[in-house]
């Protein structure tokens, strides 16, 4: 163990290699794993981000889609009242549609049976002055007695 | 390995001398081949071999880093340089943790010391007479391979810590901050000079434990392995458990080498950052 001047050499290296590693190798490999870090935070945070908008936009979808469910129940109600109101507007159409072609049927029925009862009193007018004629033997002049034939028919 | 010519304590003697290169008391500069003539070198002389493996070993750390400092890149790094920044984030990490203020030249300072001292004390690890052998075989008297088993180097270091922390404690708390932060405490100012005395004897510890920790650490490793290989020489049973020895050291020393590496590392940091504490009271 002798003291000699390899302690002041030694001494020297040491300055030596600690600047030449802080001068040299410090900055580059500090530098790059600073940048990796902030690289590697900037990822994450992206990341995040990207996490948080996916979450919005799930929610955003199920929000569409409840919307959705909604206007489609709210279309199907309007639909099925609207049928419903054109069922009863058809019955109701028929009803009266019904009702005004008994009317004319009664209506025309009536015109008949007054046509008809118009003709039997014309036949039966006939019928009466025949019979009359029949009665008396004579002929009566239509002609003649039209006013009292018709007043004849009028009764009947 | 001990031969019949030589005896154990040669051997001993032999793989704990530092190739020597100094004046010799005739006047002559040259390597000395004897422990005494090492002895009789005086400060001048400079230990060769530890000081060329320790120069060896830095610039393989900053050959190493700086291919990963120029490959660096900031996207998707490959497994070396992977490897090199967390060797570096790990020490930076502890050494921001420790060293709160704003100086861009302790951490750094503090991953070479780490890594340099690592690998320094790796040599360890390489079978004692490896090299040794192969020095003597190339004409090379003495070679020990593990620069942080002389104290030289250890202290170099410690000592250059010392003055980064007087520096840095001047700098900081001006000269007589400084002397008053020695003076006025434990004991009221009265007893200055007794606190001076105390306080004195703590700042001067801090080099000397710092470098005689990692010294004497790897110093009694290598006397252990050295003697474990003084084995070898033996019968079965001794070479067997020299083996065995051997390998549970080795095993054993792999801890020590990175504690011990770390430890000086994280203390030289502690101690920047007490030189830099002002306005404390401890």
């Amino acid at each position: 163990m002798n003291i000699n001047i390899t302690i002041i050499w030694s001494s020297i290296a040491f300055l030596i290699f600690t600047w030449s590693c802080y001068y040299f190798i410090w900055p580059p490999i500090m530098a790059a794993i600073r940048t990796r870090q902030k690289t590697i935070a900037d990822g994450i945070e992206n990341a995040e981000t990207a996490a948080r908008d996916v979450e919005q936009a799930e929610q955003q979808a199920s929000e569409i889609m409840r919307n959705a469910r909604l206007e489609a129940q709210t279309l199907l109600d309007q639909a099925r009242s609207q049928a419903t109101a054109l069922v009863e507007a058809a019955k109701t159409e028929g009803r009266e549609e019904g009702e005004r072609l008994k009317a004319a049927g009664v209506a025309e029925i009536e015109q008949e049976s007054n046509r008809i009862r118009e003709s039997l009193r014309g036949d039966v007018a006939t019928l009466a002055v025949q019979g009359a004629e029949r009665i008396l033997e004579s002929d009566i002049d239509s002609d003649k007695h039209r006013a009292m034939l018709e007043k004849l028919a009028a009764e009947l | 390995m001990a031969t019949g010519e030589v005896t154990s304590t040669e051997y001993i003697q032999h793989h704990l001398t530092n190739l020597t290169y100094g004046r010799m008391p005739d006047g002559t500069w040259q390597f000395a081949h004897t422990t005494e003539e090492v002895a009789s070198m005086g400060f001048w002389a400079i230990h060769v071999d530890s000081f060329a493996w320790s120069l060896g070993l830095g610039l393989l750390f900053l050959a190493v880093f700086g291919i990963a400092a120029r490959k660096a890149t900031s996207g998707v790094p490959g497994g070396f340089q992977c490897a090199i920044e967390m060797i570096i984030e790990m020490i930076e990490d502890i050494a921001k943790d420790i060293f709160t203020y704003k100086n861009d030249y302790v951490a750094p300072m503090a991953v070479t010391v780490f890594v340099w001292v690592f690998l320094m004390n790796l040599m360890d690890l390489v079978p004692v007479d490896w090299i040794p052998h192969l020095a003597t075989l190339a004409g090379i008297h003495y070679m020990k391979i593990v620069p942080t088993t002389d104290v030289n180097v250890t202290m170099g270091m410690a000592l250059t810590i010392f003055a980064m922390i007087l520096i840095f404690s001047v700098w900081k708390k001006g000269l007589g901050g400084f002397l008053a932060e020695l003076s006025f405490h434990p004991f009221p100012k009265f007893l200055a000079p007794i606190n001076f005395l105390l306080e004195g004897v703590t700042l001067l510890t801090k080099p000397l434990s710092l470098g005689l920790r990692l010294f004497g650490n790897l110093y009694a490793g290598e006397l252990i392995f050295v003697l474990i290989c003084l084995l070898f020489s033996g019968g079965a049973v001794l070479v067997a458990s020299g083996i065995f020895l051997q390998w549970a050291w080795a095993a054993f020393h792999v801890l020590i080498i990175t504690l011990q590496a770390f430890i000086f590392s994280v203390l030289s940091v502690v101690y920047l950052a007490q030189a830099y504490d002002t306005g404390e009271d401890h």
